[in-house]
């Protein structure tokens, strides 16, 4: 960990970070018909910021537990910024998880040829801004990273969207206003925050100093910033009813922005809450996890009932997600670290199974020109590949045994059980809504009888493989040796002194605060 | 005994009034076919002029010129700094713009110096006199810049609007420093300060809203806005980009120290503070929403424009050096980030003859250079990261939150949220539109050039901020300790 340079950091992470910007910047200088050659330098970008975050998910002591891999340099002194990176158990999974599905979004945009360089150009920033978010230690560069992914989507979604209930410039400008709007009271939130760490002197954004000075937050300050930090991630992460820009957004957007903004941008929302809210501000954590644990249940009921009902396969993976995410709302809500583990874990679990999804929808909308599930039908018959890709991720969806997703909601309802018990039962409940309509799409529209009209379909092949074959493979792998991604999980959680934030909680019960 | 000590003192500004009068006649005496000279030969003057300024900033100490009639100290030279920037990027980016102009002249170089001077005036004036005296200099050369289109009817009657509001504006302005010399015996700050005392009279509160109201209107501060709009349409766009950053922040700079100097503390002291909240709170949310069913391009960003003065009004109401120095920290990457757009809007109105936002259709494919520095500017001004903006928002907004002042950040921060809608719309019409009879609008020279580094020092200052908020510090500190 430690070494001669003059920080004392390692520069693992900022190489991570550096490598989609540097595969951006050749491309920005690439004649623009060289779409082949732009596609494999994207690829090799990302490549080497999988391999690379692969080398750390394994090179982390997992005993020492903490950040680790960490740098600082300081950046704006009078305000207090440092760049400081650094990743530990609640990150590093994230930040494996964004250049997984960064680099299989690059081949589910294979056959990309319109404007394909701009289109590169972007979809690098946004998966650089993502990875960026999880790797910031310091909340100044955590907020900068997080902004940075706004306006490329929203480009992305008006250029190369599509049109189906909603125009995509209406998608693309929702999703764009609902995140912005949330932001603002973020940022509200954060500079107060940010001033009453200061009280004393020594401004500072880093994460750990902000939860080291919790003497000097009141309840009702702590209260109120959580708050408005609930506001701000809960629209991020489409928590109810805040969510409907979710559906809507992910149902207009090409299929590499759905893959990212489902898989990890959304889950932004949930570390934020984990990382600033439950860390920095627990008493505002434990007064706002009733309302927390109300809203999740409307997310997981809810929005599984309006599921049933979609006819455009996207509209039924956008309400899906939404209605897990409340799966990891009950989690955060019922504030012990089993629950927390569940939750970390649940958000990489759905990551990797909405972009597997996500991907496959794209590829049958790039072959049969709709998303429309009566239309559809038997296309295991034409594209046996595709509909195994499908298939695994709708197993995963609904929590089948064997797929990570399954101990992830195990866990979750194990943490959750004994605090939450009807919120949690309730959940549970919403599994059965799942199994439904996940079931009903896959029947739908892979198997039932041969539709002739779709004999000269081709299967996908070659480069459009890699997002089954990678995805595939990290759901079964983390769902069969579970101890790979909760043992690292489970390192964080502990490691980070989140039993002793969590006593404080329950001794300021005993007190009688509330 | 007096101070006359004008060589350390008055350096730029003596060197930039003789630069505009030899340009009045080389304009006078050159044929017109050899006036195409007159550009660079004013860029290397101010490029000359803002680098003895800038060494001016670091090295030359603070004193002052006949007792404190005209200050030199780093809260004027980072001021002059900016003006002479500003000045430089507007006439970098106005070579082709005016060339075209069919009764071409000479005086257009001179009089955008000489309205430099008179802001640098503004800046570093220590009593009203000399202030008025600048805010007139600089006033009469707009006037004239603004009508300079004589065959054009739109601006010809932007002329005569400007004129006659301002007119109006500035003798509101010698109203309240009458009133002010007739409390206090003086016209300068520090003895005006001293001699308005701690009671409230109704004469003293009327004489701060005059002035308030003078300023305000330069400013464009709701409600003295409305001729903004009108005016920044008519107007030839690169003397509209002059009018909205650098006279905008000229009033600024005489608004900070007028307000902090005199007002700050005195009878008038809360009620200025609630009126001031009032204000900027309008200016923020009239100004944002009012930018929304434009479709003018110049119209837009005179209404963006209105908002940004209100987002560094926030910055005197802190009425501390955070808040100074968030001022003067957003008012220079405010000049990158408008000149930046009004760079682009200039070399689009030169080559199509169009200011509407449909005109810009398809500029992605047209012209990538042109469409992505209008993003990235647009994107500064709306306080996305990594852009300048957003650093200079967090600063004004800190500064005022930790005054106590929580309301008026939430307005901020909500409504620059807002202002993305209409500058995203922008954005769409040039990378979704596909502009299929416009012409293609290459970028080239000296344009290119003001494009470029206005995006350089936009994203350069966003991702490390560190030396311009040195020395924005090292400004307020020498104004408010």
């Amino acid at each position: 960990m430690s070494s001669a340079l003059p920080s004392g950091g390692s520069f693992l992470l900022p190489f991570i970070l550096g490598a989609p910007l540097l595969a951006m910047f050749v491309i920005v200088f690439m004649p623009k018909d060289e779409t082949k050659m732009i596609k494999i330098i994207a690829a090799m970008g990302t490549f080497v910021a999988m391999a690379l975050s692969l080398f750390a998910f394994f090179a982390y002591d997992r005993s020492l537990g903490g950040m680790q891999f960490t740098l600082t340099i300081p950046w704006v002194p009078d305000l207090g910024v440092n760049l400081a990176f650094g990743v530990d158990g609640l990150s590093l999974p994230m930040l494996l998880l964004t250049n997984l599905i960064g680099f299989s979004s690059i081949y589910a945009s294979w056959n990309m040829e319109n404007r394909a360089k701009e289109f590169f150009v972007l979809l690098l920033i946004l998966i650089t801004g993502v990875m960026g978010t999880f790797i910031a230690r310091d909340l100044f560069i955590f907020f900068l990273f997080y902004e940075i992914v706004v306006i490329p989507i929203y480009i992305m979604v008006i250029i190369w969207g599509s049109t189906k209930r909603v125009s995509k410039e209406y998608a693309g400008m929702k999703l764009t206003i609902y995140l912005l709007i949330g932001s603002a009271f973020l940022l509200v939130g954060m500079v107060a925050l940010y001033l009453a760490a200061a009280k004393q002197g020594n401004p500072t954004f880093m994460f750990d100093q902000l939860a080291a000075r919790q003497n000097l937050y009141s309840a009702p300050f702590q209260k109120a910033a959580f708050g408005l930090m609930l506001f701000g991630f809960g629209s991020l992460i489409s928590m109810f009813p805040f969510h409907s820009w979710s559906p809507d957004g992910y149902a207009g957007a090409p299929t590499a922005v759905s893959m990212i903004h489902a898989g990890v941008l959304k889950k932004i929302g949930g570390y934020g809450l984990i990382r600033l809210g439950v860390y920095v501000l627990p008493l505002g954590a434990k007064y706002w996890a009733p309302v927390i644990a109300a809203l999740a249940i409307a997310n997981v009921l809810y929005a599984a009932f309006i599921a049933l009902a979609q006819k455009d396969l996207k509209y039924v993976i956008g309400y899906s997600s939404v209605s897990h995410m409340g799966y990891v709302l009950i989690a955060i809500a019922a504030l012990n670290p089993t629950s927390i583990n569940g939750a970390v874990a649940m958000m990489f679990a759905h990551g990797v199974m909405s972009a597997l999804i996500f991907s496959m929808i794209g590829f049958i909308y790039e072959k049969t020109h709709t998303r429309n599930i009566p239309d559809l039908g038997g296309l295991a018959h034409q594209m046996p590949r595709l509909a195994i890709g499908f298939i695994i991720g709708g197993m995963a969806s609904l929590g089948l045994p064997s797929t990570v997703n399954f101990i992830s909601e195990f866990t979750i309802f194990m943490g959750s059980i004994r605090v939450l018990p009807v919120q949690a039962i309730l959940g549970i409940a919403g599994i059965i809504f799942t199994a439904v309509y996940t079931l009903r799409i896959i029947a739908n529209v892979m198997f039932g009888p041969r539709r002739p009209e779709w004999d000269q379909l081709k299967d996908i092949r070659g480069p459009e493989l890699v997002p089954l074959i990678v995805l595939g493979l990290v759901i079964f792998a983390a769902g069969i040796f579970p101890n790979i991604l909760f043992g690292l999980v489970n390192s964080g959680v502990t490691s980070s002194g989140l039993q002793k934030v969590l006593e404080t909680v329950s001794q300021a019960k005993m007190g009688g605060l509330f | 005994m007096a101070d006359f000590n004008i060589a350390a003192v008055l350096t730029p500004e003596v060197a930039l009034a003789a630069m505009a009068l030899i340009l009045l006649a080389i304009g006078l005496l050159i044929p017109p076919s050899a006036r195409k000279g007159m550009m660079p030969l004013t860029a290397f003057s101010l490029i000359g002029v803002l680098s003895y300024t800038l060494y001016d900033f670091f090295y030359n100490p603070k004193t002052s010129f006949l007792n404190g009639l005209y200050w030199h100290d780093q809260f004027a030279v980072y001021f002059k700094i900016l003006f002479l920037a500003a000045a430089l990027l507007v006439v970098l980016s106005s070579g082709g713009y005016i060339q075209k102009i069919p009764k071409y002249r000479g005086e257009f170089y001179s009089l955008i110096l000489t309205a430099t001077l008179g802001m640098m005036l503004m800046a570093g004036a220590g009593e009203f006199i000399a202030m008025y005296i600048g805010l007139e200099l600089m006033t009469i050369s707009f006037y004239i810049l603004v009508a300079y289109l004589s065959d054009n009817p739109r601006s010809s009657e932007a002329g005569i609007k400007y004129l006659v509001l301002g007119a109006t504006s500035s003798a509101i302005l010698l109203y309240g420093i009458s009133l002010i010399y007739g409390l206090t015996g003086s016209t300068q700050f520090s003895e005006v300060a001293s001699g308005i005392g701690a009671t409230f009279s109704p004469a003293s509160f009327l004489a701060t809203v005059f002035i308030l109201a003078g300023l305000g209107f330069k400013i464009s501060l709701v409600p003295f806005h409305f001729w903004a709009p009108d005016i920044y349409e008519g107007a030839p766009t690169p003397v509209t980009a002059f009018l909205a950053i650098a006279s905008k922040a000229a009033a600024f700079a005489a608004l900070i120290r007028v307000y902090l100097l005199t007002m700050n503390s005195q009878a008038f002291s809360a009620t200025g503070q609630t009126l001031l909240v009032v204000l900027a709170s309008l200016t923020m949310i009239l100004g944002n929403l009012m930018a929304i069913p434009q479709t003018n391009i110049k119209r837009l960003l005179a209404y963006s424009s209105v908002a940004q003065a209100g987002y560094l009004m926030v910055g005197i109401i802190a009425e501390s050096a955070a808040g100074v120095r968030g001022v003067l920290f957003y008012a220079m990457i405010y000049v990158f980030a408008n000149m930046g757009a009004f760079a682009v809007a200039t070399h689009v109105s030169e080559k199509q003859g169009s200011d509407e936002i449909r005109d810009f259709a398809g500029l992605a494919r047209r012209s990538p250079l042109a469409a992505v520095v209008m993003t990235a500017s647009l994107l500064s001004l709306a306080g996305i990261p990594p852009l300048a903006g957003f650093v200079g928002k967090f600063y004004l907004f800190s500064a005022v939150m930790g005054k106590g002042y929580t309301a008026i950040a939430y307005i901020g921060f909500v409504m620059s949220m807002v202002s993305v809608y209409y500058y995203l719309l922008v954005v769409k019409v040039m990378f979704l539109g596909e502009g299929e009879d416009l012409p293609d609008v290459p970028v080239h020279g000296a344009t290119k050039f003001t494009m470029l580094f206005s995006f350089i020092i936009t994203i350069a200052i966003g991702l490390y901020p560190t030396p311009l908020a040195q020395m924005a510090i090292a400004a307020a500190q020498s104004l408010v300790p």
